[in-house]
């Protein structure tokens, strides 16, 4: 019935294959390649895990509470940012701002919460080597030479854990963008400084806190040559790229986090 | 935007106007339980082989029900639900038959 009734709308352009605008295909076919990306990385950890011997299970009960916390944080970002596409389509401005800022809340509490679980794992001394030493502290005496002799747990657990932080950090980036358009760089650019000199320097956060100001620059950029106001096609592109990172975590919390879990 | 993609994002946006927010916070109750279902089987020490595929069942259900109301994939015509999902799902096969093999090996040899 969608299809037959796509056809009556004139254009100059052939009716649309997928009978949806070509924002939300862009973003869909943007979500397919991703899904690769994460598919190959959670394939890499899961390869990692089964192959090597001594594989360590750092997650203790305060863990998984943290990451439990973390999950329903994002679950109920995924149901504000429906709210928030609920509402624009059905022209309703305030709320719409209103959930998406409840979205972005979710999604930075999530954010602070894995930050946290990172901070904690580094202090155990579970750590990449091109992570800065913390200095003057005694590294958890089950994680001695865990780094040295298996190394794929930290680097599958950072690099898979870290890339979905930066696709949840991006996400928070672009539904301000959408929620807040120009009023949100210098929200952008205060978040930086809190989180640049907010950490100590020997923080990957120190470090990784540049990518909101690289964000911030961007969006700078992207506002200032197209400024316009964002309707209900761009919340809805945007809250698909959301519900996209929140089903990514829903991969990463049993395969990593439960079942590296050391209830005792 | 043109008038087509316009008139293409009005039709979206009144396909969405006929949802009610319920349906919503039953997904997402659904997604909370079956959460707290895995967490409490975290705590049951079960048999890992076990527990990895009740996981991922679980994974996959959550998936679906992200993907079909939240993504409103559900309410997609028919095209785009199956040329995205096979698309997908195909590339994830592929990863599988390069990876299942030597997982198997190692399960059934050991850790060398």
């Amino acid at each position: 019935m969608a299809d037959s009734a796509l056809q009556n709308i004139p254009s100059v352009y052939e009716p649309s294959l997928f009978g949806t605008y070509s924002k939300k295909i862009g973003m869909w076919l943007f979500l397919l390649s991703d899904t690769l990306t994460f598919g190959a990385l959670l394939y890499a950890y899961s390869y990692g895990r089964i192959s090597t011997g001594g594989w360590p299970t750092p997650f203790h009960s305060e863990s998984i509470i943290n990451a439990t916390i973390m999950t329903a944080f994002l679950l109920t970002s995924s149901l504000t940012m429906v709210l928030a596409v609920r509402a624009s389509v059905h022209r309703d401005a305030k709320m719409q701002t209103l959930w998406l800022l409840a979205t972005m809340l979710c999604g930075t509490g999530f954010i602070v919460l894995h930050g946290r679980e990172w901070s904690n794992l580094i202090a155990e001394g579970l750590s990449l080597p091109m992570f800065p030493k913390v200095p003057h502290h005694q590294v958890a005496a089950e994680f001695v030479n865990v780094s040295k002799t298996v190394p794929q747990f930290a680097a599958t657990f950072f690099g898979l854990t870290g890339m979905h932080m930066l696709h949840v950090t991006l996400g928070v980036i672009y539904l301000g963008v959408v929620a807040l358009r120009r009023k949100f760089i210098p929200i952008l650019l205060v978040l930086w400084l809190v989180a640049w000199l907010g950490t100590p320097a020997y923080s990957p956060f120190h470090y990784g806190a540049h990518v909101l100001l690289i964000a911030a620059v961007v969006c700078g950029i992207i506002l200032w040559l197209k400024p316009k106001v964002y309707d209900s096609s761009d919340v809805e592109v945007a809250g698909l790229y959301w519900h996209f990172v929140d089903l990514v975590w829903m991969f990463i919390f049993p395969l990593v986090y439960l079942m590296s879990a050391k209830i005792l | 935007m043109d008038t087509f993609q316009q008139a293409l994002a009005e039709q979206v946006a009144e396909q969405h106007r006929h949802h009610g927010k319920a349906l919503f916070f039953y997904v997402w109750g659904a997604l909370l339980v079956m959460t707290a279902i895995e967490v409490y089987l975290t705590y049951q020490h079960m048999q890992p082989v076990k527990m990895l595929t009740i996981l991922l069942g679980l994974s996959f259900i959550k998936a679906a029900l992200i993907i079909g109301y939240f993504m409103h994939l559900k309410y997609e015509v028919s095209r785009m639900k199956w040329l995205t999902m096979c698309s997908v799902v195909a590339c994830l096969i592929l990863m599988t038959i390069f990876f299942f093999p030597d997982a198997r090996r190692i399960l059934e040899l050991g850790v060398k």
